[in-house]
């Protein structure tokens, strides 16, 4: 995987080089270390809220960036900050982070039966895109798994009503969940903090 | 790649330059690298500037000179006034640092010479660098203020404008104030540290005493007409405050209108200006502000009191070698916050980095973000994105701004949620 990312990126470069030749270039990484701020050292967060962006796949993490820019989601600030970079730069840090591991929160607390139920909740209905509890970068389905309890939990909230849009056959299965559980994303978010498998 | 092959090649320069220490006095002698880089001041420019030159070349020797032994975070420490938070979450010490292989030592520069490329300590040290980083932070203009200095503000009343025992002094000032007493606040001229910070600080003495003593009054004497964030705290106020009733907690009193503070009687607790007298119970003065004291000493300032700098290296226009970053540099359009530190330490790390191996300098690309908390439940921000164009710094157009002035509960909520992470993640990125 590192080494396709780092193919892509020079090329990328070499790409945008000759497009704009006379405009200042930022680096894959000089773009990056700055969302760092926000986001934790190479993208991992070790806060409750802010999510972690460190290993998302950049197919991901690009879709992510292009719907905050063009209003699609309906973010507290990230729109204020996609807005200034381009698509090409979304692409550099998209190859930037998924290069970096990916980083589970541990510091955060959760309830153990509700995680042991919603393991299950998990195993059921959502792991078939989102596999390995929702680590894994090839899915292109952002990280569940010890990413930070808060940003679970209003993603959840923005996919329900309506204000994130979401995938029909996920819609579906999220429904049936909550049909057969009204907890169901209590117990599914403690499950995901707990970073285990 | 690039990177591997000259940290290979460094190793063997070291350990050549190592079985020949005994040549001492040759300006490189101690720990035998040959690019040195001192930093003075272990905030939240120098710190971040320090990690993220080791993260990018192992081979550059890092020297971080800092005169506390522990840190105290300017963000969040507004919370500490109000109660919210303890002084110990919002410190932090060097160990992270020393993990990185920089050598931190405490201690106070006292002066640097741009020609013989060393900085002298209190301790009665001197370290030889190649390049130099400044990171010294902000010191005051307390002859602004008839009858305010550095013995009153430590003793009686506070600026509390760098964290740590007067953070203290002011909030225990604040909790046992009598009910119904009068706290005024005097906000600086412009450009100072953290322009939403004064406001920041009234809406959490509010908060406090909304709880506490719901009959206390908060009185913001400002040199200024307007103020960051100034519809967001002014609808926050509103909102939460009773701000523009009758029973408003707080009154904001414009320069023009009086605002302007000339005189402190320290023993009257009396604040006065052009016209009115004011007497509080607690009195709290934010002094209209300057580059660190050793940017001074150093040489490095204009007659703004403050460094000028190149956008893309941070080095001094006035001192070759010399890279100031942080409050202290006149950083404009970015502003003087910890997250515009944050972004110019690694722009300005990129930069030495490359210059130290010869390398072309990156073009840079830079972020900020100011959280605020105006009551429980409710937080706002202001975001910009910023890029090199033209040799300057500039805003890029269409990003940024300010959280929206349409109240929302749900996103206000996230909003301080989200405030709290970035306390998290600009600390572990800065110190771990
Ligand atoms: C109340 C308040 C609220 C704030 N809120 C926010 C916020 O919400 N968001 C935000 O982004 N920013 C905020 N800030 C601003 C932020 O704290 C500063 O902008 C930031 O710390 C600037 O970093 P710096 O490296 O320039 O200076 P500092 O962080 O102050 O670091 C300077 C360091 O240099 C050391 N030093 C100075 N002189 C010497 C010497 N001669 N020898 C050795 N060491 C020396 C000092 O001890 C200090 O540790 C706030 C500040 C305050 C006071
Ligand atoms: C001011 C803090 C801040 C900065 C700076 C910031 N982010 Fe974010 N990021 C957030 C917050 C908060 C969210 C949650 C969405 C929201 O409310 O805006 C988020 C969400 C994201 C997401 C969605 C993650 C997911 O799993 O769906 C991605 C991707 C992202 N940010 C990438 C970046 C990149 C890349 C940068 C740097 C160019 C960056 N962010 C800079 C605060 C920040
Ligand atoms: C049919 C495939 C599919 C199923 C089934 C599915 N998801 Fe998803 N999920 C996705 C995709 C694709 C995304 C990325 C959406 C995007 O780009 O906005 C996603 C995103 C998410 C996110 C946001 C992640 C982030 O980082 O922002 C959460 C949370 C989530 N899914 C939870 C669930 C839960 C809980 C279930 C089971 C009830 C589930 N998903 C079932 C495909 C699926």
């Amino acid at each position: 995987m590192i080494r396709k990312t780092i193919i892509k990126s020079t090329l990328l470069v070499a790409a945008i080089a000759l497009s704009v030749q006379s405009q200042a270039v930022p680096s894959a990484e000089a773009l990056s270390y700055t969302c760092a701020g926000c986001h934790g050292t190479n993208g991992a967060s070790t806060g409750d809220a802010i999510p972690s962006i460190a290993g998302l796949s950049s197919t991901y993490l690009v879709d992510a960036m292009k719907a905050y820019k063009n209003d699609e989601r309906d973010p507290t600030i990230m729109n204020r900050i996609a807005k200034g970079y381009s698509e090409e730069q979304f692409e550099l840090m998209g190859s930037f982070f998924e290069a970096q591991e990916v980083h589970k929160n541990r510091d955060q607390t959760f309830d153990v039966a509700k995680a042991a139920k919603g393991k299950k909740l998990h195993n059921k209905y959502c792991s078939k895109c989102h596999t390995d509890a929702g680590i894994v970068a090839e899915d292109d389905a952002g990280q569940l798994s010890g990413n930070a309890k808060l940003f679970l939990q209003y993603s959840l909230a923005d996919f329900h009503d309506g204000t994130r849009s979401q995938e029909k056959k996920m819609k579906k299965k999220i429904k049936k969940m909550l049909k057969r559980d009204k907890e169901a994303f209590d117990l599914i978010v403690n499950y995901y903090v707990s970073g285990k498998k | 790649m690039n990177k591997q092959n000259r940290r290979s090649f460094l190793k063997t320069v070291g350990l050549g330059a190592a079985a020949t220490t005994a040549a001492a006095y040759a300006p490189f002698a101690i720990g035998g690298s040959s690019k040195k880089v001192v930093i003075v001041g272990g905030g939240m420019g120098g710190a971040v500037a320090a990690k993220y030159i080791r993260m990018m070349d192992k081979s550059i020797d890092v020297t971080l000179i800092e005169s506390n032994k522990d840190y105290f975070t300017g963000f969040t420490s507004n919370l500490v006034v109000s109660g919210q938070r303890s002084l110990d979450e919002i410190k932090f010490g060097y160990d992270g640092l020393r993990g990185h292989g920089i050598n931190v030592v405490i201690d106070k520069a006292t002066n640097i010479d741009a020609n013989a490329k060393s900085v002298k300590t209190a301790g009665g040290k001197t370290f030889n660098y190649d390049r130099c980083i400044v990171a010294p932070g902000i010191d005051f203009r307390y002859d602004r203020i008839d009858g305010y200095n550095e013995d009153v503000a430590n003793t009686k009343i506070t600026h509390a404008w760098k964290a740590g025992p007067q953070t203290v002094m002011l909030r225990d000032q604040v909790q046992s104030m009598k009910k119904g007493g009068t706290v005024i606040i005097s906000a600086p001229p412009n450009p100072f540290r953290c322009s939403p910070g004064p406001y920041e600080r009234v809406s959490q003495i509010a908060g406090y005493f909304k709880k506490h003593n719901p009959t206390a009054k908060i009185l913001v004497l400002d040199d200024k007409e307007k103020f960051s964030k100034f519809g967001l705290f002014i609808g926050g106020w509103k909102k939460h405050y009773g701000y523009g009733t009758d029973n408003s907690m707080i009154e904001w009193v414009k320069g023009s209108a009086g605002g302007k503070i000339e005189s402190v009687d320290v023993a009257g607790m009396t604040l006065s200006g052009e016209v009115d007298d004011y007497k509080g119970d607690v009195i709290n003065i934010i002094p209209a502000q300057k580059a660190g004291n050793i940017a001074h000493v150093a040489g490095l300032t204009n007659a703004s009191g403050w460094c000028p700098i190149e956008g893309k290296t941070f080095e001094s226009t006035i001192h070759k070698n010399i890279h100031v970053i942080g409050d202290a540099a006149i950083q404009s359009p970015l502003p003087k916050s910890g997250y515009a530190a944050n972004s110019e330490g690694k722009v300005c790390a990129a930069a030495i980095v490359a210059m130290l191996n010869g390398d072309k300098v990156p073009d840079p690309s830079y972020v900020n973000t100011c959280y605020s908390v105006i009551a429980p439940g409710d937080g706002i921000s202001v975001a910009m994105v910023y890029a090199y164009k033209g040799g300057k710094i500039v805003k890029v157009k269409g990003s940024g701004g300010l959280t929206s002035g349409k109240f929302n509960a749900k996103l206000r909520g996230r909003e301080e949620q989200y405030g709290y992470s970035w306390f998290d993640n600009i600390t572990q990125d800065t110190f771990g």
